[in-house]
């Protein structure tokens, strides 16, 4: 490290005397993360709207392929909602840790976090190789197929990115222990996979279980 | 550093409030997976059928997804006012992004 690097450091060391209470947001750097990533949220919403509104209008255009009764089963959509709702909850706990100035469960929790969600994954990347080898259904099926990977995907790569984001910080600041630079990284990240998890919440509900419903 | 990760000194009163706050999270999270069971029960049981039950299916991805924004994204807390404008803004889009998709496409 520098010296210019150290005195950087320096100035957004905790006092563990004096902790903030929102370690996340006590820098205007921190404010302005936090501000920009709720910005970001709110036009990932309005683009998963237009995946959401395309699925609607296409899912009954199967062109004789399997329709969404014959594919889709309670079981595995089951378990990979309790994966990422807990997920989200461990990574709430992260955050409580932060609040704390406890780094070590800080990154702990983010840890786990980061388990499930490969899981969770680990469970789509089934799901999808199971329509593809047994039922033959793909992206260039139907219009239905070509909607529903579009959405499902979409938000699978939204796991996949967050897990990726989450692997680099996590490395990144292994050795530095928290302070006012990192906290808010952590803090984006996680309001990050909490919205990946209300996406997944509309996911289950308008794909799976309005698919069931037919 | 490593005096950085020390927690013990946080005063007691903070501690409790966060302690306090954690137990809200848990209830929150106890609860959207109540609302998450309703759900796939009432599909899987098939006691309801119909459009009847895809609203109902919507009415609790909403409260949930609002369960999530408001305790676990911390909307709720002082100092998220431009923050909820931006998500609400959202909401509001994707609401008319989503009904301009279905007018075209079934009236």
């Amino acid at each position: 490290m520098s010296h210019q690097e150290a005195i950087g450091r320096n100035a957004h060391k905790i006092d563990p005397n004096n902790i903030p209470a929102e370690p996340a947001r006590a820098t205007a750097e921190g404010k302005h993360k936090h501000l920009g990533i709720w910005i970001f949220l709110g036009s990932e919403t309005v683009l998963f709207a237009s995946l959401f509104g395309t699925y609607i209008a296409l899912k009954n255009s199967t062109a004789g392929g399997p329709t969404t009764q014959e594919l889709y089963g309670l079981e595995l959509v089951f378990l990979m909602t309790l994966l990422l709702l807990t997920s989200s909850l461990t990574s709430v706990y992260a955050i409580y840790h932060m609040k704390n100035n406890n780094f070590k469960k800080m990154q702990l929790w983010m840890g786990i976090t980061g388990l499930l969600g490969l899981a969770f994954l680990g469970c789509e990347i089934y799901e999808f190789a199971h329509y593809i080898t047994d039922y033959g259904f793909t992206f260039r099926s139907s219009a239905f197929g070509s909607a529903f990977y579009a959405l499902v995907g979409f938000h699978g790569g939204h796991v996949i990115f967050g897990l990726s984001w989450l692997i680099v910080l996590m490395a990144r600041n292994a050795k530095r222990g928290l302070d006012t630079y990192n906290a808010p990284k952590y803090n984006t990240f996680a309001l990050y996979w909490h919205f990946i998890d209300v996406v997944w919440v509309f996911i289950f509900t308008v794909v799976y279980l309005m698919g069931m419903v037919g | 550093m490593t005096e950085n990760t020390t927690p013990n000194k946080l005063d007691s009163y903070r501690k409790q409030e966060s302690k306090d706050e954690m137990k809200i999270q848990v209830i929150s999270f106890v609860s959207m997976i109540v609302f998450t069971v309703i759900a796939f029960a009432l599909v899987g049981t098939q006691l309801m059928t119909g459009s009847y039950l895809s609203i109902l299916l919507v009415v609790l991805a909403i409260v949930q997804a609002m369960f999530q924004f408001l305790y676990f994204m911390h909307l709720k807390d002082k100092g998220h006012g431009p923050a909820s404008a931006s998500i609400y803004g959202g909401m509001l889009i994707a609401f008319l992004t989503i009904l301009g998709l279905g007018v075209i496409t079934w009236w």
